[in-house]
């Protein structure tokens, strides 16, 4: 790989009074790329995340986005790099719309007097873009002003990815988003990742689910007792390889510990 | 990538649509503010004389604009059982200072102290996260007790023409109202423009729908629970100024029913206890609701009690639809 990860960290470590959450992982994104990330409970791959999405200041290690060394201190740090997170719990308000939804805290006034002085929402715009990002991911709901728990499960975690689309210019995290869905709806969240990387995004998908893992990821991070254990190309190991790498019931290549290629 | 065909939405009908229309949120307010109209102008010929609609609106006129506030913190999924205290507390505030500063000070003194309260149960709130139920409840001890002594347990007449100015009778022949009317629906006006209009108002619905998601998209949820308890003493304020426009004495045992006829107000109007769905408009109409139930009530010579007993019933029928509503949904 000779071109500059979009998001990598080295080394990095949290502890928790005698716990250590992060024990030095390293982690890798590379441009336009689905990386997936598995690991067993408490292998410390939600630490990992945290860490990625600002949720979670490390102790020490490096963080470099884009070649460029950086910190993120809060959430909000890493969202202004342009790094959205989709959160498995669902993260919508059922009773507002879709368009309030997708612009949730980052709401568009009205231009002059009305927008600056009265502050007046700018609501068509907001719905109007809102269908636009939802056309763009082909996804298939005919008005913005529907409130969000009239949809179906799945609908909704589309408009979480909407809004995490719409807002992150450079990666989007995945954090189990189809661990509350059926497997019908599951695979329309997997769509969309296929469509989110197809539009240029990288993203980092946590999951449980091997047979979506393999469905959609390009490589595959296995995260074991803290740290990164090995990374694997998905066409390259099985999925019972995958899990027994996972487990320590296998031992990875040297090539696969030291990232992968 | 095709999308799977069950993420389609059907389409959506702009054609009229009965069950569209029944299952409006105002519609059942509205609905029954209109049956309760109807019937007491059946039953009493008084009841629809002009001097008698504008008597319902003046009496509406401080429980009104105290259920204003009321609707904020019960969209955040709190509930304030303060504000009726706080604005006694204003009343006896207004006329015991008005001696000694004149009205503009006393005005502006009880404003600080009604906002000072609302601080303090937001404080409780957001800061030690206590429930807003028995925060309020604290408060409204303190507040009572502390206006009791105050006051020293008497009634203070107020004449002061700024501090009675919201009294000043208008209009012509039979056909008149009070300034305070105008004030109520002012406060409306700016609240519904406020909440359905701005950011800060959709973070109200946010914050009290799912505080979780709020938080998540990154809504400074805090700063918005305060400020729904600031904005509550901003309103206690002003219901205060009302009061004395309506009766010009100060009285400490006053509006003992006010606080808990805002909860029936924003109840029967439809908002939800349990937060994040309602309007200030369901509110009016709940507020109208009361005052022409206990109006049309008294004029057929129905006892007080008793149309307590109708409103109580009233809740509870109003909160049974909502748990019902919610339960469907969910």
């Amino acid at each position: 790989m000779t071109s500059t990860p979009v998001l990598q960290a080295s080394n990095l470590v949290k502890r928790y009074g005698s716990v250590t959450a992060i024990n030095g992982a390293d982690f890798e994104l590379r441009e336009g790329e689905v990386l997936a990330v598995i690991g067993d409970n408490g292998a410390g791959k939600s630490s990992l995340i945290k860490a990625l999405s600002g949720a979670l200041i490390p102790d020490s290690g490096e963080i470099h986005m884009d070649g460029q060394p950086v910190r993120f201190r809060t959430t909000l740090d890493a969202r202004r790099h342009g790094i959205e997170t989709v959160y498995q719990d669902l993260a919508v308000i059922p009773a507002l719309d879709i368009a309030s939804n997708v612009f949730l805290g980052r709401e568009v006034r009205k231009k002059g007097f009305l927008g600056s002085v009265l502050r007046q929402l700018d609501k068509s715009a907001m719905r109007e873009e809102s269908m636009k990002h939802l056309a763009d991911l082909k996804i298939g709901i005919r008005s913005a002003v529907q409130p969000v728990e009239t949809l179906s499960g799945g609908q909704r975690q589309g408009v979480a990815v909407v809004r995490a689309a719409a807002f992150g210019k450079r990666v989007i995290i995945m954090d189990e988003p189809t661990a509350a869905l059926g497997v019908k709806e599951s695979g329309m969240v997997i769509d969309l990742i296929r469509e989110i990387r197809e539009r240029g995004l990288p993203v980092i998908l946590i999951s449980h689910d091997m047979p979506h893992v393999f469905d959609v990821a390009d490589r595959i991070h296995v995260h074991r007792l803290g740290r990164r254990a090995a990374v694997v190309r998905t066409g390259d190991r099985s999925m019972s390889e995958v899990v027994a790498l996972m487990t320590g019931a296998m031992e990875p290549t040297e090539e696969e510990r030291a990232g992968g290629r | 990538m095709s999308s799977s065909p069950t993420m389609a939405a059907p389409p959506s009908k702009p054609t009229f649509d009965v069950s569209r229309v029944l299952h409006q949120p105002l519609f059942g307010p509205l609905g029954a503010l209109i049956l309760a109209v109807i019937i007491f102008a059946v039953a009493s010929p008084r009841f629809l004389s002009p001097f008698n609609l504008s008597l319902i609106l003046q009496q509406s006129i401080v429980v009104g604009i105290l259920a204003v506030g009321q609707t904020l913190i019960i969209l955040t999924a709190g509930i304030d059982l303060s504000i009726g205290a706080t604005a006694v507390l204003g009343t006896i505030m207004l006329a015991k200072t008005v001696g000694s500063g004149g009205a503009v000070a006393a005005l502006i003194a009880t404003l600080l102290i009604c906002m000072a309260v609302g601080a303090v149960n937001g404080t409780l709130v957001t800061v030690f996260k206590l429930p807003p139920f028995i925060v309020t409840l604290g408060t409204f001890t303190a507040v009572s007790a502390a206006t009791q002594l105050f006051a020293g347990s008497a009634t203070y007449p107020v004449q002061d023409s700024v501090l009675t100015f919201l009294g000043t009778s208008i209009g012509s022949g039979t056909a008149r109202t009070t300034l305070g009317v105008f004030v109520l629906i002012l406060v409306y006006a700016v609240t519904w423009y406020a909440l359905t209009q701005t950011a800060g108002g959709r973070h109200i619905y946010a914050v009290g729908g799912s505080p979780t998601a709020a938080r998540l998209a990154g809504i400074k949820t805090n700063r918005t629970l305060f400020s729904a308890y600031i904005f509550t003493g901003v309103i206690a304020a002003i219901a205060a100024w009302a009061a004395l426009g309506r009766i010009p004495t100060a009285d400490p045992n006053a509006f003992q029913t006010a606080n808990l006829d805002t909860i029936t107000a924003v109840v029967i109007g439809g908002t939800s206890l349990f937060g994040g769905r309602g309007s200030v408009v369901g509110t009016l109409i709940g507020t109208l609701i009361v005052g022409v139930l206990r109006n049309g009530l008294t004029l057929v010579g129905v006892d007080n009690l008793y149309q307590n007993i109708a409103t109580g019933v009233l809740v509870i029928v109003a909160v049974a639809f909502d748990q019902f509503a919610r339960r469907r949904s969910s």
